[in-house]
């Protein structure tokens, strides 16, 4: 399971990078929530993969075995939501910038002929 | 009364003169002068304790833990030194009184003057060499401000930025020497760093340290080589000159050799570079005062040249050269602020200052004449004024310089070449301007100035003749006092008299007069029509100086223009390629062996990341020219993560991400109709051969380093999850989220309670956001082209044959009437079912975000099926109140714990038993996540709502654009059709 869980932060990571680094504003903000969710992924990875042992107690005196990490847990809900916040930030700025400048490429020009 | 008194008067005045009106002339006087007085009289009080005691501190802590406090330390020196300033501040509050015109802004002026004085003072009575360099500082700071007090003027500017460039880099040079110094001795106290001389002198750091001082110290004191700042500080307002440029700011440069003078002075190093510089400075200010056609230029190289004997003086590491130069700093800053005065009042009263246009003003100002002839006389070093007490002891003490033969003979021809150009200058400046036919063409009629104009410049000449003549009976106690509590022990014996008999320096000083005299008769014709300083002329400091701030410039230009680039890509690699380093750097050591054996292998989870890592490609390739597309794929890649979540334990993370993803989505769309087309085959057609291939290999630069990215990362990620975690913080969290937190959820718990404050902090972002986005929409100017409705909006109006729906109709018409009876009954339940994970979450999944996001989703809904119009015609969402009621609820939680006297943001919690109702348990923490709820619609609803505005405020704008257009064109045609008839 660990194998795959990897391999799905890397190709979430791999596609996010790659539209980060693509000239089109629309590019940049899927890579961006391409990423968010691959770093999210990680940082929940921290507290190791288990199955059907949500952080929800059950008993005064719980056992920490025997339970998921909640840090890591409480950590991204947050990063969730901020993440969602940035997003449209982005995406405001990014319609702002395409009515001013006319152009959706990140520099706000079309890049010049070298 | 404490000496911190002396300190904070001046700055207090400051900032009251600051809020004074422009024109409240006199107030602005009254308050400075009163603050001059006062300082002056708590510093005079002072003395007897200073003499008792030797030396009085006061310390107040500021960071004991890095060896800073705001030490106030007054001894022998800082007493005369502060008096010095106090006293000079005082006469020169009177004199500016006078001096500055109606219409300037007289309070800002006092402001800034009376800052500087506390700043001076500051410097005077640190005792802790940290604060001296911030007070030193300080006091370049308001010289730059009083410089260039008449920023009108081109001159002021420049003058005013050169003086500080040239001190403050200075004042950064004397840091890092006293830096160096705190080092050294362990400590940055004043007594203690003047105990440890042995210790500073023997250590291999003192030369660094020393010529960081000595940068420090000669730029302030305008010395060579950085003597060319001060005639350009010329251009201040003449008080500035007389109590900065003359008196006291240029005086902080050999205040503080003389400071630390007892733990710097006494070697070879010492010698060369503060002696040398000292005694270029001495013969060159002299010979260019000469030549110099502006009053106060003579008197601003006279400055330097007199700065440089004190230099000289504190160079020649002799304990009565020493005191012939404290002594000094007190004649020169009595004799030079009294000619600096003299200056000021001639242009105050002709309106010129220019030598070679003065004559003659002896008929109609003479009594400036004559005080101005005493100053100078002094200047010049006349027996029976003080200026010749200080000069006879210098010119005693380069006779007694021992060494080689070329500086023992040497350094008395250069101090009598030195007293002739004195003679020389001080001669002119006298019979140039007041003697002779009077001058025909001044732009204004001399007179001579106000009474009260003239009285300090008399009370300085005045003291000039008293400590000329009875020298012992007047400085002499004081500076006794001030020279013991610099040399401590070795204090010599001297005698200040004015008769010493025949000696040596009488012969040098008669000497110095008469060929002073000839020199200025030989100069007489040559003077009036040199307008440079011959010889010197081409190594003129300003000049350097610019060209150095010019070259600087181009040099910063050209490292912007290879170092930096504004393009993004650019930027994100490099951020990209910096991030991954950084990662690398912990894992050089390599990792620990994996120890925990794997989950089993489920094909199911493999099917899911299947799918989900098909979506992110297939996003990532379809993201420029297909973007539905490629935002559907994205969407699910977040569905697959959110059910990744469900799998492993986290149902509230899997909640949160399905609602988030929801949102965001509805956000995206909204956004992608103002966005322009994109077809690959335009693109593909308008790019050349060149621009191909470098984008094909640009794209291959790319897909390595993604494919490098996401590599590594699965790999630290794998290596991560076989290996055991170590012992976090997380069993605190589940052991006590019951008995503490009193919540089962123990996500829940912490972000609402044991975390609450991050929370807080986080929903007040994310509603800073949220009115972000609404202020940049409301200057939101959409693309021309993307104005008009989208094509499938048109023929789905044409369709239905409804341009603009009625918003009063009960449904939503045409084809969207069943989805809008729909949403119409779905908004209460999704309601309920909001409240119902709002109140769950503490115990199990759920909680304010889920609940909120739900409740916008529900909002948002209404806007999408019936349209904007439509959904607003029934209520008015006001997203605005719901976020500040969210702020309100959830800051009101955290405060109500005040009220049971215990910590921000503490839960507290009431558990009854009631009837009918059975058991309750209230809390502020449900008050705290119901914050959180308000919150989140609040800001989500604001976010999405404010985009949707803008297809309607676009229709409207474009129609309102359409019919101006249309009436003037009806006009302009109007005489085209009447042209032929005509």
């Amino acid at each position: 399971m660990e194998i795959v869980y990897a391999l799905a932060i890397g190709v979430l990571t791999g596609s996010g990078v790659w539209l980060l680094l693509r000239p089109r504003t629309f590019q940049v903000i899927i890579g961006f929530s391409l990423l968010s969710y691959a770093v999210n992924l990680f940082i929940f990875g921290m507290g190791r993969l288990v199955v059907h042992l949500p952080p929800i107690i059950t008993t005064l005196d719980p056992d920490p075995t025997r339970f998921d990490d909640p840090v890591p847990q409480a950590l991204v809900l947050t990063a969730i939501v901020i993440s969602f916040a940035t997003t449209a930030l982005f995406l405001v700025v990014l319609l702002a910038s395409r009515g001013l400048t006319g152009t959706d490429h990140v520099d706000g020009e079309e890049e010049p002929e070298p | 009364m404490s000496p911190v008194w002396i300190v904070i008067l001046p700055f207090v005045g400051s900032l009251c003169a600051a809020v004074l009106p422009s024109h409240a002339r006199n107030a602005a006087v009254w308050l400075a002068g009163a603050v001059a007085l006062a300082c002056v009289t708590l510093t005079f009080q002072l003395y007897p304790q200073v003499v008792s005691e030797g030396v009085v501190r006061t310390v107040l802590p500021w960071v004991p833990e890095l060896g800073l406090d705001f030490t106030f330390r007054v001894d022998g020196f800082a007493w005369l030194f502060a008096m010095l300033v106090s006293v000079m501040g005082a006469l020169v509050i009177l004199y500016a009184r006078y001096y500055m015109a109606a219409q300037d802004p007289v309070p800002r002026f006092f402001a800034f003057f009376l800052a500087f004085m506390g700043a001076m003072l500051g410097v005077v009575l640190s005792g802790n060499l940290i604060q001296l360099v911030v007070f030193w500082e300080l006091t370049s700071l308001t010289s730059f401000m009083l410089i260039a007090y008449w920023y009108h003027r081109v001159d002021a500017r420049r003058g005013a930025r050169m003086a500080l460039t040239v001190t403050a880099a200075g004042g950064l040079c004397l840091l890092a020497g006293m830096l160096i110094l705190g080092h050294i001795v362990g400590s940055y106290d004043l007594d203690v760093v003047l105990a440890s001389g042995d210790l500073i002198r023997t250590d291999v750091w003192y030369l660094p340290a020393l010529v960081l001082v000595a940068l420090g110290a000669l730029t302030k004191s305008a010395q060579f080589p950085f003597h060319f700042w001060l005639p350009h500080a010329m251009a201040a307002p003449t008080p500035v000159s007389v109590y900065l440029h003359s008196a006291t700011m240029v005086k902080a440069g050999v205040f503080l050799l003389v400071r630390l003078w007892p733990v710097l002075a006494g070697t070879q190093a010492w010698f060369w570079i503060i002696g040398t510089s000292g005694l270029i400075t001495l013969v060159l200010g002299a010979y260019a005062a000469i030549f110099q056609r502006d009053m106060k230029g003579v008197l601003a190289y006279s400055t330097i040249s007199h700065l440089g004997l004190i230099t000289l003086l504190l160079g020649l590491n002799s304990s009565l050269a020493l005191i012939a130069a404290i002594f000094h700093i007190m004649n020169h800053a009595t004799f030079k602020a009294s000619l600096f005065m003299a200056a000021g009042m001639v242009d105050h009263e002709t309106g010129t200052r220019d030598l070679t246009r003065l004559s003659g003003l002896y008929r109609a100002m003479p009594i400036t004449t004559t005080l101005a002839m005493v100053a100078a006389a002094s200047m010049a070093g006349v027996p029976l004024l003080n200026g010749f007490l200080s000069k006879e002891m210098f010119f005693a003490e380069t006779i007694f310089v021992s060494g080689h033969a070329v500086t023992r003979i040497g350094l008395p021809v250069l101090a009598v070449i030195w007293g002739i150009f004195s003679v020389a200058y001080s001669l002119r400046f006298i019979l140039q301007v007041f003697f002779g036919p009077p001058a025909q063409d001044l732009p204004r009629k001399p007179h001579e100035p106000p009474r009260w104009m003239l009285l300090p410049s008399a009370l300085l000449v005045l003291a000039c003749l008293v400590v000329g003549m009875f020298p012992a009976a007047t400085i002499g106690p004081f500076l006794d006092t001030a020279a013991r509590s610099v040399l401590g022990a070795y204090m010599p014996s001297y005698s200040l008299v004015v008769w010493h008999g025949l000696n040596l320096p009488l012969v040098m000083s008669l000497v110095a007069m008469v060929v002073g005299t000839g020199l200025y008769l030989a100069l007489g014709k040559y003077q009036q029509g040199a307008a440079v300083v011959p010889l010197i002329n081409r190594f003129d400091g300003r000049r350097l100086f610019e060209f150095a701030i010019q070259k600087l410039d181009a040099l910063a230009a050209w490292l912007m223009r290879w170092l930096s680039t504004e393009r993004l890509q650019v930027q994100l690699l490099l951020l990209i390629c910096a991030v991954f380093a950084i990662a690398l750097v912990p894992l050089h050591k390599g990792l620990p062996a994996g120890n925990m054996a794997g989950s089993a292998f489920q094909p199911a989870f493999a099917l899911l990341w299947l799918v989900g890592a098909a979506c992110a490609v297939g996003a990532a390739t379809q993201a420029k020219y297909h973007r539905l597309a490629a935002l559907s794929l994205a969407g699910g890649a977040g569905l697959a993560t959110a059910m990744t979540f469900v799998w492993f334990s986290a149902p509230d993370l899997a909640l949160t991400q399905l609602v988030v993803e929801v949102v965001t989505v509805v956000l995206i769309l909204l956004g992608l109709r103002w966005l322009p087309p994109r077809y690959a085959w335009i693109d593909d057609a308008l790019d050349s051969f060149g621009a191909r291939v470098r984008a094909r290999s640009r794209r291959l630069r790319d897909l390595a380093l993604a494919s490098i990215a996401g590599v590594s990362l699965a790999m630290l990620s794998y290596a991560v999850l076989t290996r055991q975690a170590g012992k976090g913080i997380s069993h605190f969290f589940i052991e006590n989220s019951l008995p503490l937190g009193g919540g089962a959820n123990v996500i829940n718990v912490i972000l609402v309670d044991f975390r609450g404050f991050d929370t807080l902090g986080e929903i007040t972002v994310v509603g800073i956001v949220a009115l972000t986005v609404f202020a940049l929409l409301r200057r939101f100017r959409p693309a021309p082209e993307s104005m008009e409705p989208p094509p499938q909006q048109r023929e789905q109006d044409a369709q239905t044959g409804m341009a603009a729906p009625d918003p009063h109709a009960p449904l939503p018409p045409g084809p969207m009437m069943v989805p809008g009876t729909l949403v119409q009954l779905l908004l209460p339940v999704a309601g309920m079912v909001s409240v119902f994970f709002l109140l769950r979450g503490h115990n199990e999944p759920g909680g304010g975000f889920v609940g909120g996001l739900i409740m916008a989703t529900a909002i948002i809904l209404q806007y999408l099926v019936g349209g904007t119009a439509w959904a607003e015609s029934r209520t008015r969402i006001r997203p605005q109140y719901w976020i500040g009621a969210g702020l309100l609820c959830a800051a009101g939680a955290g405060i109500s714990a005040w009220v049971a006297t215990r910590p921000f943001l503490s839960a507290l919690a009431w558990h009854e038993t009631l009837p009918v109702i059975g058991e309750l348990h209230l809390s502020t923490v449900l008050l705290f996540d119901l914050g959180v709820y308000f919150l989140v619609i609040g800001s989500t609803v604001l976010i999405l709502v404010a985009l949707a505005h803008q297809s309607l405020r676009a229709h409207r704008k474009s129609a309102a654009q359409a019919r101006p257009e249309a009436a003037a064109g009806g006009v302009a045609a109007l005489p085209a059709q009447a042209g032929p008839e005509g």
